[in-house]
């Protein structure tokens, strides 16, 4: 790639990242050397690959992503002047409701997650509906590096470096029809793996449901993700599939996906059925409408620490504005927050 | 004095937890985000010495044991101790000191509104009670302190509006509160037993 046009929220120089970010920026380079001399020794690229960012758990690939892996465009998107999450903070700070509602609780007890073999329905309004396995679901796609501000609905945020390709590209796999004017995810249930859908004070319906806009969807900042940090996705970041949408609050990313469906009413998504006037459909990081319990003009980067509080004021659209705003003209955002 | 070993027991027990939690931020091992945690097991503390407090009495009834009367006041001023630090950890990392922004807070959010009517109620019953408070308002000076239980009322509910989609935690804390404010009604009150005549209890917990 000789020329690139830069957009608002790209950036390849730095001079507040840092060092060893700086530093995993040069093993990167490095490695993607390394990987193109040698993409025929998969082992070599993916003993690389553990030392893209510091402090990453090594993770127990499954066989189709190890080989996907060589292929990855690193870096695809990346974010202006911003320090990457800690891997250990993104990875032991979550919401991911089906396993505990501390946020430390998906890190301990999503290790019951069986990610191995996994399928994914595709059905509604698509002219190639199906169950597919996931190593065959992930075929025909490259894999992308699209490092991203996460902002939470509870004023917290983070940045991390995803992995996985753009929903427009399955879009393009599966033919929506006509008719087809929104898309529904939906996360696992399985009660047995998720002891947070066996408590019965719970308020959530289970499964959990998610939903965008089919052009919101194809934009081609939103993706599905596999994997983070160069390695597949913790089971407690949502594995093996994941949505990822940057400029909408955490929630809407929807994890561990098993059915995604074309269809043409809005769905119900899980936070507006437990509290419409808390969460919308849209549920655009907007600093100019505060959720009814806090107010969402400022953020927690995270790690803030207790005597330095990394406090931020938070971007419309998370900073994305460039890249989605058209996708709203006309439309009330206070309204439809 | 009497109770010497037990009130200064009853003091570490509860002046521990801040200095261990304060310790941890300290080390990082809280997490990410230490701040929030601090509010969060501040605001949390404050509901159970809360409930240890309400339990004294009822303990009095049951074993005999004049110790539990002792403690109730110390118990009831670590409450305040606690609700003071939850506050000022909640101003601190919560709203990182702006106060234009509390001024906000105070008029838009239900939750923070019954979270500082909660406080200020304890504060008055913080500063009333000392022994000249007692004998200055006399009988109403009991009347004063029956605020409590509205205390505990708005502390449930400024948790309850915190949870969003588990009400387990917060149900334990419900029903032990409903069976202490319970046990004060005066004819469930007359009929506890007194199970146990003298007896050495075991510390507890903060």
């Amino acid at each position: 790639m000789l020329i690139k046009l830069p957009k608002a929220s790209d950036c390849h120089e730095s001079d507040v990242t840092p060092e060893s970010f700086y530093l995993s920026r040069r093993s990167l380079l490095g490695g993607a050397l390394v990987g193109v001399a040698a993409s025929s020794l998969p082992r070599w690229a993916s003993a690389d690959d553990a030392a893209r960012y510091a402090d990453v758990e090594p993770g127990k690939a499954p066989g189709w992503f190890a080989d996907k892996l060589p292929g990855t465009k690193w870096q695809a998107v990346t974010v202006k002047d911003e320090a990457i999450t800690p891997f250990k903070d993104a990875t032991h700070y979550n919401n991911f409701y089906e396993f505990g509602t501390d946020k430390g609780d998906p890190a301990a007890n999503a290790g019951s997650l069986k990610t191995e073999p996994w399928s994914v329905v595709i059905d509604g309004e698509v002219a190639k509906p199906g169950r597919y396995a996931l190593e065959d679901f992930m075929k025909p796609y490259q894999l992308e590096e699209r490092i991203y501000r996460l902002r939470c609905v509870e004023a917290w945020s983070m940045v991390i470096p995803w992995m996985g390709f753009p929903i427009s590209a399955l879009l393009k796999q599966v033919e929506p029809t006509s008719k087809a004017k929104y898309i529904r995810f939906e996360t696992l249930q399985d009660p047995k793996s998720m002891p947070g859908q066996r408590s019965s004070f719970g308020l959530i319906d289970w499964p959990y449901v998610e939903g965008l806009r089919l052009d919101e969807a194809m934009n081609p900042l939103a993706i599905l993700a596999v994997g983070m940090y160069g390695r597949e996705l913790p089971n407690q970041n949502g594995a093996p599939l994941r949505l990822v949408v940057p400029w909408k609050y955490g929630f809407k990313s929807v994890k561990s996906i098993v059915r995604i469906s074309l269809v043409s009413e809005q769905p119900k998504t899980t936070w507006q059925s437990i509290a419409a006037n808390e969460y919308g459909f849209y549920a655009n990081v907007n600093p100019t409408v505060d959720h009814p319990r806090w107010t969402q003009a400022r953020e927690r980067r995270l790690p803030s620490g207790l005597f330095s509080p990394n406090v931020r004021e938070t971007q419309m659209f998370n900073g994305y504005s460039d890249e989605v705003a058209a996708l709203y003209t006309g439309l009330d955002l206070r309204k439809n927050y | 004095m009497r109770f010497p070993l037990w009130r200064v027991g009853v003091f570490i027990a509860a002046a521990v937890w801040p200095l261990l939690w304060l310790y941890e931020a300290w080390r990082s091992v809280l997490g990410p985000d230490p701040g929030k945690v601090l509010v969060d097991r501040l605001g949390l503390g404050t509901l159970i010495l809360l409930l240890i407090t309400l339990a004294m009495t009822p303990l009095q009834k049951l074993s005999g044991w004049a110790g539990w009367i002792a403690v109730r006041r110390q118990l009831g001023l670590w409450c305040f101790a606690y609700v003071v630090l939850h506050l000022a950890a909640y101003c601190v990392f919560v709203l990182g000191l702006d106060w234009s922004q509390l001024g906000v807070e105070l008029r838009k959010r239900p939750y923070i509104i019954v979270g500082t009517l909660g406080f200020l109620s304890l504060l008055v019953l913080a500063l009333t009670s000392n022994r000249y408070s007692q004998r200055r308002l006399g009988s109403r000076w009991k009347k004063l302190h029956r605020l409590v239980y509205g205390v505990l009322g708005l502390g449930l509910l400024h948790m309850l509006w915190i949870v969003r989609a588990d009400l387990k935690e917060w149900a334990i804390y419900a029903s032990i509160g409903a069976l202490l404010l319970t046990l004060r009604i005066p004819p469930v009150m007359r009929r506890i037993p007194r199970l146990i005549a003298k007896n050495a209890p075991s510390a507890t917990k903060a």
